[in-house]
């Protein structure tokens, strides 16, 4: 279903035409209101006057997650404070947390876009939508709580946790809609198993899961099993939270609401602007917030864009699954590999379930001689005959090699060693951390 | 004679096969036979014993991956060249290879039993019978 009609299915010139108009008063906005975007603008010396065209976007300074932390907490907002009806915040776990200010204007158009994700995703006012996403500072839990509500969906506030009563509810109350990570979902499906609960006798057709990188293989895991359709949904909290971005029920990229977010793919060591279809990192502006709106955002998400129509109708702009973080990306001897491509390695390989760690020796930045990938027996790979086994790890070794062309070494390990993640799941460990 | 064996996946560190028993003593199980096939890393320890079934369901609930199999179990005297001559040879003219096998010896009987997964179960099965 497509929501609003006008806006989603607007023609490109029209889109771009929006997009400059609200751009021009966005800079202009951050410009008058924060001292840290009139210092950064000066310094790139470019003024809002310069912003005449679209492309005029690369006049302006890069932001990134260390300016937050450093005019942490109140930097970058550009409304007083009696304007702000809510706060929200992302872990820090490098230090100080990301602090995230919003308007009611910003809290309208973010539960708008959720709405229209929802929508997307093929969620419709009358569904009974389970959000099992963390509620409090993390923007997933009242994300998704609004976005539901203002479609007309009824919503199951149950937060994470609390797996079995988490069961019980969705079967009682015939929860159609399930909302939460893609490692919860694999929670509530491995604890529905033990429980004998079949997901066919229950009403759950769709679920709608991110927060966390995931790959198509774990999608179709999660689907054949659940007997769901999984979208994907994309967004941050130094942007608005999730809904950034959904995939429609096409499933085949994830169109970003242009007329809140202006996107752009750069070079990730260099910074120059990549051409659509290129796989680089993303950028993100905001074109209508409030509170504390974003200029040209590093998100660190490694991504590509594609602006061909989609059968669905809608003509904003595409971008794949995100590959990886810039972060995360692991250089094993010279190569570049993200976790979410060993996943998909592994998961090709019959019978292995998503339950894997990624061990490196992290020497210097990412880089890294030798990588260790422990995978976990299940029943479906265990043999009583060591040849077999042997044969596996050898099986799991080549793949990584030919499809991947790293050297990796393959551990087996015994079911429940790799720890299960609730929200967002640490798949690569440095060997030091393991004591 | 078919017997049904248990393996489970074991990773090679203190204490594991300690679990494994214990598993089975909570759950008062006797073990008949058994052998560990190791790898350095991982090994897998195979069991032959009584419910079988049961014995799978407390290993599960201990944590432990787990199959169950059917083997062949065959009696033969406890005399010096009995296992040659009862079971590897016949089963050698009719090209049959084993995958493994493991022994142990019935104290009731006194006679030798020998556990094998031949390659083909059902060929193996009547060859022995048919001695």
């Amino acid at each position: 279903m497509i929501r609003d009609p006008q806006l989603e299915k607007m023609s490109r010139v029209e889109l771009e035409k929006l997009q400059l108009e609200r751009l021009k008063k966005q800079v202009a906005h951050v410009y008058e209101k924060s001292p840290f975007y009139q210092r950064t603008l000066k310094e790139k010396g470019v003024k809002p006057a310069d912003i005449k065209k679209l492309s005029d976007i690369t006049k302006l300074p890069f932001t990134s997650k260390a300016d937050f932390r450093d005019n942490y907490p109140f930097g970058l907002m550009c409304v007083p404070l009696n304007k702000v009806v809510r706060f929200h915040s992302s872990s820090g776990t490098t230090g100080k947390p990301i602090v995230a200010p919003y308007t009611q204007g910003d809290i309208d158009m973010w539960s708008e876009v959720m709405a229209r994700s929802m929508a997307a995703a093929g969620m419709a006012a009358g569904d009974v939508m389970q959000n099992s996403y963390g509620y409090g500072l993390f923007t997933g839990g009242l994300g998704f709580h609004y976005g539901g509500e203002r479609l007309g969906a009824a919503v199951l506030p149950t937060s994470g946790g609390n797996t079995k009563r988490q069961l019980l509810l969705l079967q009682d109350l015939g929860t159609t809609v399930l909302t939460c990570t893609p490692s919860y979902a694999l929670i509530l499906h491995e604890t529905a198993k033990e429980l004998g609960i079949d997901w066919r006798e229950t009403k759950l057709r769709l679920a709608i899961c991110g927060a966390e990188p995931w790959s198509d293989q774990l999608r179709d895991e999660i689907q054949g099993k659940m007997h769901v359709k999984a979208i994907n949904i994309y967004g941050l909290t130094e942007v608005i939270g999730p809904g950034v971005s959904v995939e429609c029920t096409e499933q085949c990229g994830m169109h970003i609401w242009e007329d809140h977010f202006l996107a752009e793919i750069i070079d990730p060591v260099t910074g120059e602007p990549l051409p659509y279809g290129s796989a680089g990192e993303l950028v993100l502006t905001t074109l209508s917030k409030e509170a504390q709106p974003v200029i040209r955002f590093r998100t660190k998400d490694i991504t590509s864009l594609t602006p061909e129509p989609c059968k669905c109708g809608r003509t904003h702009v595409r971008m794949t699954r995100v590959m990886g973080r810039t972060d995360d990306m692991l250089v094993i001897k010279g190569v570049n590999v993200f976790p979410s491509q060993i996943e998909s390695v592994l998961l090709a390989v019959e019978g292995v379930e998503p339950h894997y760690m990624i061990v490196v020796d992290r020497q210097e930045g990412f880089k890294s001689d030798y990588l260790e990938i422990w995978v976990e027996v299940s029943e479906g790979i265990f043999s009583d005959e060591m040849s077999k086994m042997k044969d596996l790890e050898k099986r799991l070794r080549d793949e990584m090699d030919s499809v991947l062309a790293i050297t990796a070494k393959i551990k087996l390990v015994e079911p429940k060693t790799i720890t299960r993640y609730e929200g967002k799941s640490k798949r690569v460990v440095n060997r030091d951390e393991l004591k | 004679m078919r017997v049904k064996q248990i393996s489970v996946f074991v990773e090679n560190k203190p204490g594991r096969l300690e679990d494994i028993l214990g598993a089975l003593e909570k759950a008062q199980i006797n073990i008949r036979a058994l052998s560990i096939s190791d790898s350095g890393e991982f090994g897998i320890v195979r069991m032959v014993l009584p419910h079988a079934e049961q014995s799978q369901e407390s290993l599960r609930e201990a944590g432990f991956t787990t199959r169950l199999d059917t083997l062949l179990a065959y009696s033969m005297p406890d005399v010096p060249g009995g296992m040659l001559n009862n079971v590897v040879k016949p089963l050698t003219k009719a090209g049959i290879n084993l995958k493994y096998f493991y022994a142990y010896t019935d104290p009731a009987t006194k006679q030798a039993v020998v556990v094998i997964k031949p390659d083909n179960l059902e060929k193996a099965e009547q060859i022995l019978k048919s001695l």
